[in-house]
């Protein structure tokens, strides 16, 4: 039986990337179906009626919502393919928990940084640098984030690089000047072809937060 | 070789006592290290830099932080008493309720016992507790026949923690009235043969609320 397979999504998330990166790692064929977040579809509400958020996943008519959740799912039952997760319990365990602070953290200083000016925006700034900073030495000296390997926190990662230009023009800095290693990294990334592919284009990241928070 | 699993804790925090079920539940051997969060130390500081939080699991000399992480390590090592389902789908749904638990539930009932608002944050927990409820059906635990990743994840709502904070405060979120099922569920939960010997001692735990959230003289 053909499987099939839909994503509710929203082209600049940077959650909903993650889901496409994972898809395109797997080779899975699916449809995609944009959302607009003022008018959501009922197909959305009906399948997230808990959070009513994309991305959502939705697996022969069933649904699995929350981005690294569905990322995992994804890993496990296409699993001849492109392992996304280290099979050693304790880097899986590591691989989970910087994902968790990258989820804790990230957004919401990167957020400060669109939406205020002044000294607070300054405070924004810096938490955020500071976040990737301890990123960057999570990395060392390793092509990817678990070693050799292009995987599960690379992957929760590299969609926010879509967001980088957005956050140094908005925030006016440079993040490669503070965080050359994650830079490299990230353009190492950029060079697999799943994920140019599944990133958003930076300048339409930007042109939708412009109109989001009207700047 | 030897497994040395060590666990820093403390008594009544709900975080820590998530991992020691899971480890008594697979019959995994540990030492208990409690910790003083006033005074945290180097040993702590050094297995868990970046949160600086218990509890922290370490396995053979290496640490693993944040709970759910650690349940998750603990399922995929000690393969005794699966806390996770195989099915990849069902595996989904019960991360997807853990964290639901985690980021909606505990901070809404945290918030129940502070002083601001408290009407509207009761009605909010009350409006989450019921879509958990909702989600228990006519299952005896999340897990199933038997206690699972959800419900383990869930021991400060099927545990002493919420019904003493509840009554110590003053207020009504886990009642009989508004959630029979999870009610029912909470009773299976604390007289479970292995968590009821693994929740913190009631009275110090009453007494710690009564001076954390209890009327001030």
């Amino acid at each position: 039986m053909a499987d099939e397979v839909v994503l509710l999504d929203l082209y600049v998330s940077m959650y909903g990337m993650r889901v496409r990166l994972a898809l395109a790692e797997k080779g899975v064929k699916y449809e995609y179906k944009e959302e607009d977040l003022r008018t959501k579809s009922q197909l959305l509400l009906q399948m997230n009626p808990v959070h009513k958020k994309i991305p959502v996943l939705i697996h022969n008519g069933k649904p699995i919502c929350e981005s690294l959740i569905i990322v995992q799912y994804i890993d496990e039952v296409w699993k001849d393919k492109a392992p996304l997760l280290p099979s050693d319990p304790y880097q899986r365990a590591q691989a989970r928990f910087w994902a968790d602070f990258i989820d804790k953290k990230l957004y919401d200083a990167g957020k400060k940084i669109c939406t205020t000016k002044g000294e607070e925006q300054e405070a924004g700034k810096k938490e955020f640098i500071e976040i990737l900073k301890v990123l960057e030495g999570e990395l060392g000296d390793k092509p990817y984030f678990m070693g050799e390997r292009f995987g599960f926190l690379d992957i929760a990662l590299i969609t926010f690089y879509s967001w980088f230009h957005a956050y140094e023009t908005l925030g006016n800095f440079s993040i490669e000047a503070e965080c050359p290693k994650l830079i490299s990294w990230a353009k190492r990334c950029m060079q697999k072809e799943s994920v140019s592919k599944s990133l958003a284009d930076p300048k339409k990241v930007y042109e939708f937060l412009v109109v989001m928070y009207g700047l | 070789m030897g497994e040395e699993v060590k666990l820093f804790a403390v008594w009544g925090s709900p975080f820590s006592r998530r991992v020691e079920m899971a480890l008594k539940l697979k019959g995994v051997e540990y030492e208990y290290i409690e910790v003083d969060l006033q005074n945290k130390s180097d040993l702590l500081l050094k297995y868990n830099p970046v949160h600086k939080k218990i509890p922290v699991l370490v396995h053979n000399g290496k640490p693993i932080a944040e709970s759910v992480v650690i349940l998750e390590y603990i399922d995929e090592t000690w393969k005794g008493f699966p806390l996770l389902p195989k099915d990849p789908y069902q595996r989904a749904m019960a991360r997807f309720w853990a964290k639901f638990i985690e980021e909606k539930c505990m901070p809404a009932l945290f918030k129940c016992a502070g002083t601001e608002d408290r009407e509207k944050a009761v009605e909010e927990a009350c409006e989450l507790l019921k879509l958990l409820e909702n989600e228990l059906e006519d299952k005896k635990f999340f897990g199933g026949e038997n206690i699972g990743f959800v419900d383990i994840v869930a021991d400060f709502i099927g545990g002493y923690w919420l019904r003493d904070i509840q009554e110590i405060v003053g207020v009504k979120i886990l009642t009989r009235e508004n959630l029979p099922k999870l009610c029912e569920w909470s009773d299976e939960f604390v007289n479970h043969v292995v968590i009821k010997e693994n929740l913190p001692p009631r009275d110090k735990l009453i007494a710690y609320f009564r001076t954390r959230f209890g009327p001030k003289p």
